[in-house]
């Protein structure tokens, strides 16, 4: 049996069926974080700091446990009780101090107290009961202020073994790589330039708030319902800082409105559990968005120095790159993936490039789509097309003429594999857009964009039924139409119809551990996975027609949803359809079902390119997006639909964080856009069409060639659009957001 | 003997050497081997690294083949969104 | 504090509840009613994803209190279909993907069809301002407003 082969030619796999959750999601009866209730459940609320850095010197919460509708108050106190984990280290110890403040608050919206009562109102109510006597401290939110010498410091002991001596204790990370002799590179180009650029942080967005449903006995069993990308990482948080075993949380995944990165970790999951453990009854937690902007995400914002070289022919002779990105109270921010993503799209021979990961009085931040690679290629793309516009070179054309192809040296060390850059540079070359004439006040920018991706644990089970359907379970929350592409991949291997096949995102206790929804890991590893799990119960479907017809396992082949046999001296049968195996399984062996477990090492890196036209109004500063063109290697698109959808996701995402979106901080420390209206996302007037080419170049690593799609498509924008506001504006822009105060203040210098 | 290819910040812990030499067979071996050569590894290695055989970067696997010759780069481990 | 007791209309059904006055109209769908399908996103009117009409109006039900619903006519998501059969919004949304992680989507049908009731023929633009106040934050917009275009061109061709 031949089941391995890399296939190409596909009967399921590129086609466009409806999503099986289209229906329930369409109704209103799709059941997200918040639409699960319980009997005898509880409403919680979470007490936050409103200050950015302060000694939290007393918790007073009697009048607050005075009152009769409130069943349980839990402070860091309840946590600290870990009979069966004790002594929290490294990320552990930070998600706890992150969803509980211990002794100090480290941000404004860290988390005090919380509060179960019998309803949402009246937990509310009692939040304001309960007196926290504080000792503010000095505080840093800017990312070069916390770096500099007389900086307070945040965290004393938090720097690892990577930051060199000498620098501040809010450096808590240090990365430096590249090869080649960057000095000597400079000295042969014909035009160097260098410059600094400032991203500031935003974030995710999702439109669904952190919520969930959490019951706790003291028996140390539980239940949580949650919305999650990943909730055996729930699971395993939540289990080890309320100090029960793993196994005895189920956790249960709702469907997710929306993470991008967001949702791969916890905040009020733990807390909702303490409580429901403290007033032995289930309770439910849902945030507002006012929390979400205060106390979740966001990404790094980040302070970034480029120096590049270049010859009057385009050939780039020596990059630099300094990245220092801010995460938030705890390390974390993504500075040394900044760094190994900002170069990786260009063949070069003399690269250096540095990232600090810096911690500062704002929320730990989390991923968000490509963490860290966006700001890198808005710093290092914008610098390129400088030097392009100076040297009266083409963008198009210099990017081809350095592009990363199979053999070249990354910038981040290893040599490539089969990688798809240079198509989608092609490809830009040949749209349409590209030759596309410009109206007055108009600017066109182009970037190229990459990213890792990642395979991560992985584990999927296939169970036949007796009539003939199958059932996938998976253990990745849908983050963007992955049951529809299971199902495809799945229909593939077993040569049944799509429509047969169901795909469920199981529990915890379903199924065997999986690593979060991210990475752009879905449709790659639980892709493989399905694979796998059907071609393993492709091989016991075969061995049952081959006992049936008397014949070798290795005599039997498996051909369009069919046992076949493999030739001409394996015997004259009919094809055996798999509905005339599944009927009699039971007496013929027993169930037919198939698994996989693995962690699959090939996910294939990603690259895209993106072309844009704005058109800035030299009057109010605003930029309209006029014409935006997503081109990007999938490696195989299993849903091509699904994967447009991502492309035009992150591009959405990507226009947002260079024109809008920021998050401001007063000089107090506090967050002082917290609501959708003054952290303004894109709306559906803001945006163009943006269309979309799906270039495939088969990923080596994946038995259909999936490349993961998800988070390339923000890396691009960001500069994109930078390089289009500032060949219509006439001058460079070096900060994000491009908003319109910033385009007039530029607009005035120039 | 795999020729392993440091990130140049770990010149620092291994007394300058960005390129170092070691006996192995699988990515584990290699890291096993990494820190006992050069004991202050062991820190990074902690916090987590990948490995990239002939350009396949491997995130976790420690099982995973060396063949004999193969270009060998130890890299931070990657986190994604 | 006292209870208030509100008698109106949900998707043509006669409902009952008690409410504290200071429940909003989409806390008591939700929590009193189970008509989850409208889901809150901000509380504060930006994103739209609790929109329901009353009266045949366009209205944020995070910015209206449940007592303020006494007498009057509320749609929803849950009641777009005619039983079975999908409205042909709710066809086109899943035929052109036109949702991703979906929890936009109630709000944004409810507007779509609000849109193409008052306005059979909407431009492109027309359309993407009438759904600005419906946050959607995974698609892009690209493939929403196509949905709609395409279902008031269908709509325009059956009447």
């Amino acid at each position: 049996m031949a089941l391995d082969h890399r296939k190409s030619i596909f009967n399921f796999v590129g086609t466009r069926p409806d999503r099986p959750d289209g229906l329930d999601k369409v109704t209103g009866r799709a059941r997200f974080g918040a639409d699960a209730y319980a009997p005898g459940m509880l409403h919680g609320a979470i007490l936050r700091s409103p200050h950015a850095h302060a000694r939290i010197v007393r918790i007073d919460t009697s009048k607050a446990e005075a009152l009769k509708d409130v069943k349980a108050i839990v402070t860091r106190a309840d946590f600290a009780v870990l009979p069966f984990k004790p002594g929290l280290e490294g990320e552990f110890w930070n998600v706890l101090e992150n969803v509980m403040a211990g002794e100090k608050a480290l941000y404004d919206g860290h988390a005090i107290a919380a509060v179960a009562a019998t309803s949402a109102l009246a937990a509310r109510d009692a939040l304001k009961l309960i007196e926290v006597e504080y000792e503010v401290l000095p505080h840093v939110t800017d990312v070069d202020n916390a770096m500099a010498a007389d900086a307070p410091v945040i965290r004393e002991g938090a720097a690892d073994y990577s930051v060199p001596e000498g620098m501040h204790p809010n450096v808590v990370r240090y990365h430096e790589s590249g090869h080649g002799d960057v000095e000597a590179g400079f000295a042969e180009a014909d035009l160097v330039i260098e410059d600094s650029f400032v991203t500031e942080a935003t974030h995710q967005g999702y439109i669904e708030p952190h919520a969930c449903l959490a019951s706790l006995g003291m028996d140390g069993k539980g239940e949580l319902w949650c919305t999650t990308q990943g909730h055996w990482y729930a699971q395993k948080y939540c289990a080890t800082l309320l100090g029960i075993e793993t196994a005895q949380l189920r956790v249960t995944a709702s469907e997710i409105g929306g993470g991008f990165g967001g949702k791969t970790t916890v905040f009020i999951e733990p807390v909702a559990l303490a409580l429901s453990r403290k007033a032995n009854r289930p309770v439910k937690l849902v945030m507002n968005r006012s929390e979400v902007f205060r106390s979740t995400g966001p990404t790094s914002s980040a302070s970034m120095d480029i120096k590049i070289g270049m010859k009057k022919d385009g050939t780039i002779t020596a990059a630099q790159g300094i990245f220092r990105l801010q995460g938030g109270a705890f390390p974390g921010a993504p500075g040394d993936l900044t760094a190994m993503c900002a170069f990786a799209p260009y063949d070069l021979t003399n690269v250096r490039q540095v990232g600090y990961d810096v911690i500062a009085n704002r929320p730990k931040q989390a991923a968000y789509r490509a963490p860290g690679a966006p700001m890198g290629a808005f710093a290092v793309e914008s610098v390129l097309d400088e030097l392009c516009n100076q040297l009266g070179l083409d963008p198009v054309d210099v990017r081809l003429k350095n592009a990363a192809a199979e053999g070249s040296k990354a910038s981040y060390g290893p040599t490539y594999e089969r990688i798809g850059l240079v198509e989608t540079l092609e490809a830009a070359k040949a749209h349409p857009h590209y030759s596309a004439p410009l109206k007055p006040g108009q600017g066109r920018g182009i970037s190229c964009g990459f990213w890792f991706n990642h395979g991560g644990e992985t584990s999927v089970s296939l169970a036949l039924s007796e009539d003939g359907s199958a059932q996938v379970m998976v253990g990745t929350p849908d983050i963007g139409g992955s049951r529809a592409s299971m199902a495809l991949m799945a229909a593939e291997v077993l040569g049944i119809p799509y429509e047969n096949i169901r795909v469920t995102v199981a529990d915890t206790a379903s199924l065997g551990y999986n690593d979060v929804s991210h990475g752009s890991r879905v449709t790659y590893a639980s892709g493989l996975a399905t694979i796998k799990a059907a071609n393993h119960a492709v091989e016991k479907l075969c061995e049952r027609a081959a006992a049936k017809w008397g014949i070798p396992v290795d005599a039997v082949k498996w051909e369009d949803g069919c046992a076949v046999p493999s030739g001409p001296n394996a015997g004259d049968f009919d094809p055996l359809p798999l509905a005339d195996i599944t009927a009699d399984m039971g007496a013929t062996g027993g169930p037919i079902s198939g698994h996989f477990e693995a962690t699959p090492e090939g996910a294939g890196v990603s690259f895209g390119t993106h072309i844009v036209d704005a058109e800035v109004d030299s009057e109010t500063g605003k930029t309209s997006i006029v014409r935006y063109t997503v081109i990007q290697d999938a490696g195989k698109a299993i849903h091509p639909t699904y994967v447009e959808g991502q492309y035009q996701g992150g591009a959405a995402q990507g226009i947002g964080w260079a024109l809008n979106e920021e998050y401001i901080y007063g000089e107090d420390g506090r967050l002082q856009n917290s609501i959708f209206l003054d952290y303004r996302i894109p709306v559906a007037s803001d945006l163009p069409m943006i269309d979309t080419v799906i270039v495939e170049v088969p990923n080596p690593g994946h038995p259909f060639g999936v490349r993961g799609v998800g988070e390339t498509g923000i890396v691009p924008p960001l500069a994109a659009i930078a390089n289009a506001v500032s060949n219509a504006a006439g001058v460079r822009m070096k900060q994000l957001p491009m908003s319109p105060p910033r385009i007039l203040a530029a607009l005035k210098e120039k | 003997m795999i020729q392993v290819h440091l990130w140049s910040s770990l010149r620092s812990l291994t007394g300058g050497q960005q390129v170092v030499e070691v006996e192995a067979a699988t990515t584990g071996e290699l890291l096993k081997e990494l820190v006992r050569h050069h004991p202050r590894l062991q820190a990074p290695i902690d916090a987590g690294v990948s490995v990239a055989v002939d350009g396949r970067i491997i995130a976790t696997g420690l099982s995973e083949p060396i063949p004999e010759g193969a270009e060998v780069y130890l890299m931070q481990r990657l986190r994604g969104g | 504090m006292s209870k208030l007791h509100v008698t109106t209309t949900v998707n043509g059904d006669e409902v009952e509840y008690l409410c504290d006055p200071r429940e909003t109209l989409l806390d008591c769908l939700r929590d009193k009613l189970n008509l989850t399908g409208a889901k809150e996103g901000c509380g504060t009117g930006d994103c739209g994803a609790c929109s329901v009409t009353v009266d045949g109006r366009l209205v944020c039900s995070c910015l209206m209190l449940g007592v303020e619903a006494e007498g009057k006519q509320i749609e929803t998501v849950e009641g777009i279909a005619d039983g079975y059969v999908l409205h042909p919004l709710q066809k086109k949304f899943i035929e052109y993907a036109a949702l991703q992680c979906g929890v936009c989507t109630p709000g944004i049908l409810v507007a779509a069809k609000s849109l193409l009731e008052k306005n059979p023929d909407p431009t492109e633009e027309e359309a993407r301002y009438w759904l600005a106040g419906n946050l959607c934050r995974c698609t892009g917009y690209d493939k929403i407003i196509r949905a709609v275009m395409d279902t008031a061109a269908e709509l325009r061709e059956a009447s």
